[in-house]
């Protein structure tokens, strides 16, 4: 099995890294005084629980270095150089003092259900020691009037203080009617704008809470939108996918904690650590576009061999996501690995943009030869040009191959 | 006087679910109403798509059952074009739901039902020792409850209640004298609670290893199966075969002791028939067995009726005879109308704010956004439960085997001088036995599964895919996706015309099971089952979560339908009649 801290330390410490995170000594300097006194601060405030995290780990039969090796992890996906261990693994012990109110809008729980498989760390762990959950429907054991109440009491214990994660998406239509929640009916929308608040910051977990998802997908019957088109007077951390990959919500979280700022966004307002490279630019199957070695059809030769699957509508080469690295389940596998295409769960849009089974070419987007990159920000530009160029020339073969499905407008 | 209660929101569940309830002066419950509060219109979504995508989608409509919906929604094209997939495909697919159920139950058990019968709080007054000596009585290898494990446990809980916070567990109904377990018994439960809090990622993993990630997987498309290189690599088949082996000991060595265990101190509700409700039993069936044609393949779940909790007959099942009714549901429809049909447009009518600053059902009119599910012109109950009943009114001989070992274990564990009575699973405290047997049934049929699956692979077979005419086949066709998930019978209507999806339904577990009253005032299986119980403290409806969490509810699942277009929505004046 692939170790997925390895993968990561491996990624971003490699020569001709695709993923360029040095950004000077001056920068560095800055960012750890910030840190530090951001730490300072956080020891010195009441938290939920002051819990030694060591106590914990020793009960769970961790070391300290296994503990060190977790932080190594987490500071390398926060695109962060080896020199902030130490400082990422004291924020990890201060985890509590960030207290979590979980809500749940127009949902599946997928995201829950995703956070609950965590394993960096693992479940039990951030339950009871690491992050103070104060609030989540799917698991909390209150209910009714009393669990309105806990809600209540968190929301002023913590007023300015706590993180807001959000998942689903909020209905407009019909004046929010679709969605009510509590023994007074309170639209999802009211719902989110009181809690939200009161909040330090606001986290929308999975593609509903985010654009919108599978709710607002064509012809939106409900209205349907993200959070960042509700809440307006707080920073919004946008953590797409369906569902969102545990370990990108808690490098959010832990980045929170070290800072007490929002992390380097894109212009979808996503982090750079998780959504800063596309699938395709640490793909396994890459070396397979590379060399135009394709799937043609499910479980042929090409698919006992691993090809790639871009002519079977892998949208890999348009999405930015850390899946090819981070994977899924204690990395035991992701969609690819498992011989399916990506189909494009962390960008917009993607339910009505991306035709999942039909190439790129036959989907009703652009490969990325013009506007995409914007969204690569600072790097790999190049890269990502000479891909155009390669996936222009696949589409183009898939086409004449007659490959075309979905004809919409 | 008759108290009315409002619980909303009930947590521990996926989705939204409100309950209200009568409570007369002995607080017992006289009626009761369930009712769904949110609503997204997938099925809206769906038409006009190509049907090779609905399955990515549909299995959106939940994240907990993810799984089900990707494959039934896959299958019910895959019948419209008449597609039979190979046997690698089949069995992967079963590994992949046998693996969804023996996760879900376990998190059913432990996180989302647990809490009901659990008093976390009386576990930091146990004596450990005494509870290991407590462990043994159910088990002859208890797992996990050695004396130090016990301490380490209680003393990190007593840290964390000391520190003053409970987090997710705070505000919860503790020390409700209806909370029966000693304190040594809790501790055992509590114990186990985090340890399958760990455990079930290493059930999540048995899904990824042929799906890719979990929940949400993504290996399954019309014609069969994606995965053939975890298919062909021995070393993914001997991952699976570890991860399950060591779940199975869980499930054998936790969950039904502890199933035993709690079923000896609540025994009396059990079978006095607390929760028992409309004592009608549907299964769709499921599991194919062998690779026969459509709905032709033995199944491990056979597919039946039982009505009135008669065990001497069970009725064919029918898909025809499946049929929505809107009457009490937020949707505009004549009489109800089979699935293939289904033609719906949403009617909010709001909810009713009275003196006390609550917003109340408006009960006698429209009061969910679940449907209500009618069949054969009765109301009817899904679930372990059901797939139990059926199975042995049935005959079948491997679910009769299990069931019969249970109840006889059971009344040897409780010292009733034979096994417990079958009737007694007509409960609450049923419910969720008919779940453990279920998961043990599961977790064994699954080791041969994965066996078969090696050895036709290690055979040269590596056919994963039934090729087909896409063009062809999807010209006019229909076709329906029927099986069951965890929670139960879970089926996909699909009407196809010129390569897009004209129609789509589904008609899910909890849609049966959570579904308000129907045209002839009947209700639904949860607002049945709630009639009649006993609550110990009205500020506490600890019965009511008991009952109501016994069927697992999934509520987003249940809330699918529509047929509206977004501009539509105007004419609603629904602002001005409701509560906000």
């Amino acid at each position: 099995m692939i170790d997925k801290r390895e993968a990561l330390v491996k990624l971003f410490s490699a020569k001709g890294a695709r993923v360029d995170t040095n950004k000077g000594e001056e920068y560095y300097n800055n960012l750890q005084t910030l840190m530090e006194n951001r730490l300072n601060e956080l020891e010195k405030a009441e938290g939920a629980y002051k819990t030694n995290i060591h106590t914990i780990l020793e009960a769970n039969g961790l070391s300290r270095r296994d503990f060190m090796k977790w932080a190594s992890a987490a500071c390398a996906m926060l695109m962060l150089p080896a020199s902030f261990v130490p400082t990422v693994a004291r924020a990890a012990e201060l985890m509590n003092r960030v207290p979590i109110i979980w809500l749940e809008l127009q949902d599946c729980a997928g995201n829950t259900e995703a956070i609950l498989r965590s394993d960096a760390p693992t479940i039990d762990e951030l339950l009871l020691d690491i992050v103070s959950l104060e609030f989540n429907h799917t698991i909390q054991a209150a209910a009714g009037h009393e669990a309105e109440k806990h809600l209540d009491e968190a929301i002023e214990t913590f007023k300015g203080k706590f993180l807001c994660v959000v998942e689903g998406s909020i209905p407009r239509a019909m004046n929010g009617l679709y969605g009510t929640i509590g023994p007074h009916g309170e639209t999802f929308e009211e719902h989110l704008l009181r809690v939200s608040a009161k909040s330090a910051a606001v986290v929308a977990v999975g593609t509903c809470a985010t654009f919108g998802g599978v709710p607002a997908a064509s012809p939106n019957p409900t209205g349907a939108v993200g959070v960042q088109d509700i809440v307006k007077n707080k920073p919004v951390i946008n953590i797409p996918a369906c569902p969102a990959n545990p370990a990108n919500i808690t490098g959010t979280i832990l980045h929170f904690v070290l800072t007490g700022q929002v992390p380097a966004l894109d212009h979808l307002n996503r982090p750079k650590f998780a959504f800063g490279y596309r699938i395709h630019d640490n793909c396994e199957r890459r070396a397979h576009f590379d060399a135009g070695h394709f799937v043609e059809s499910w479980g042929d030769h090409g698919a006992k061999h691993n090809w790639c699957l871009y002519k079977m509508g892998c949208k890999g080469p348009m999405t930015f996501n850390n899946c090819s690295i981070v994977r899924y389940n204690e990395a035991v596998n992701w969609p690819i690995g498992a011989g399916h295409g990506c189909i494009g769960c962390s960008e917009p849009d993607f339910w009505d943009k991306y035709a999942t089974e039909r190439p790129i070419s036959a989907s009703r987007i652009k490969a990325p030869t013009g506007g995409v990159e914007s969204s690569v920000d600072e790097f790999g530009l190049g890269l990502l040009t000479a891909a155009a160029i390669g996936i222009g020339i696949h589409a183009t073969a898939s086409i004449v191959a007659g490959k075309k499905g979905d004809s919409n407008e | 006087m008759s108290k009315h209660l409002i619980v909303d929101p009930i947590t521990r569940i996926e989705g939204h679910l409100r309950i209200e309830a009568v409570i007369d002066d002995n607080n017992v419950i006289t009626d009761a109403y369930a009712s769904s509060t949110m609503f997204r219109g997938i099925e809206t979504i769906l038409k006009g798509r190509d049907p090779r995508d609905a399955g990515m989608l549909t299995m959106r409509i939940c994240g907990v059952c993810t799984g089900t919906h990707y494959q039934r929604s896959i299958e019910a094209v895959e019948h419209a074009f008449d597609v039979t997939i190979p046997k690698n495909a089949r069995l992967v697919r079963n590994l992949m739901q046998g693996a969804l159920y023996i996760h879900d139950h376990v998190i059913h058990f432990y996180h989302l039902h647990g809490l009901d019968w659990v008093d976390i709080t009386s576990a930091l007054k146990a004596d450990p020792k005494k509870a290991v000596e407590e462990s043994f009585k159910w088990c002859k290898t208890p797992y996990g409850v050695g004396e130090s494990e016990l301490i380490q446990i209680q003393e990190r809980l007593t840290k964390f209640v000391k520190e003053g916070r409970l987090g997710i567990f705070a505000n919860a109904y503790w020390g409700n004298k209806n909370y029966k377990l000693s304190p040594e018994q809790n501790l055992i439960a509590t114990a186990h609670y985090l340890q399958a809090l760990d455990l079930q990622r290493d059930a999540a993993k048995l899904m990824a290893i042929f799906g890719g990630k979990m929940p949400h997987p993504q290996s399954i498309v019309v014609g069969g199966v994606t995965c053939v290189q975890d298919i062909q690599n021995p070393a993914r088949i001997a991952l699976f075969k570890t991860l399950l082996k060591k779940f199975n000991h869980f499930i054998k060595t936790a969950y039904l002791p502890d199933v035993y265990m709690a079923g000896s101190v609540y025994v009396s509700e059990a079978l006095d028939g607390t929760g028992a409700g409309l004592k009608n039993y549907l299964c769709y069936g499921d599991f194919k067995l062998d690779d026969t044609g459509f709905y032709q393949a033995a199944n491990l779940f056979p597919s039946g009726v039982v009505l009135n909790g008669d065990l001497s007959k069970v009725y064919p099942f029918d898909q025809s005879k499946v049929t929505e009714d809107v009457t009490h549901a937020w949707y505009e429809a004549s009489g109800p109308q089979h699935p293939f049909d289904g033609t719906t447009n949403p009617k909010y009518t709001g909810l009713e704010k009275k003196a006390d600053g609550y917003a109340y059902l408006k009960t006698k009119e429209k009061y969910s956004w679940i449907k209500s599910p009618i069949y054969d012109n009765q109301r009817v109950e899904v679930g372990p439960l059901a797939r139990m009943v059926v199975g042995v009114a049935a005959g079948d001989e491997r679910i009769t085997k299990y069931v019969t070992n249970f109840l006889a274990t059971l009344g040897e564990k409780l010292g009733l001088g034979g096994p417990a009575p079958t009737a007694a699973l007509f409960s609450t405290i049923g419910r969720t036995a008919a779940r453990a047997i279920e998961t043990e049934l599961m977790g064994d049929v699954m080791v041969d599964w994965i066996d078969e699956l090696a050895a036709n692979a290690a055979s040269g077979d590596l056919h994963t895919w039934t090729k087909f005419d896409f063009n062809a086949v999807s010209k006019d066709a229909k076709g329906y996706g029927l099986a069951e998930a965890p929670r139960g019978g879970l089926g996909h209507w699909v009407k196809i015309k010129d390569g897009k999806i004209e129609n789509y339904q589904a008609v899910v577990p909890s849609t049966w099971n959570a579904a308000p009253r129907d045209n002839e005032g009947r209700m639904g299986a949860y607002e049945a089952a709630l009639i009649g119980t006993k609550v110990a403290d009205v500020n506490q409806p600890l019965e009511i979560l008991r009952t109501i969490h016994s069927f697992d509810p999934c509520i987003a699942c249940a809330v699918h339908i529509i047929d509206t277009k977004g501009k539509e929505l105007g004419r609603f004046k629904v602002g001005t009649n409701c509560a906000i």
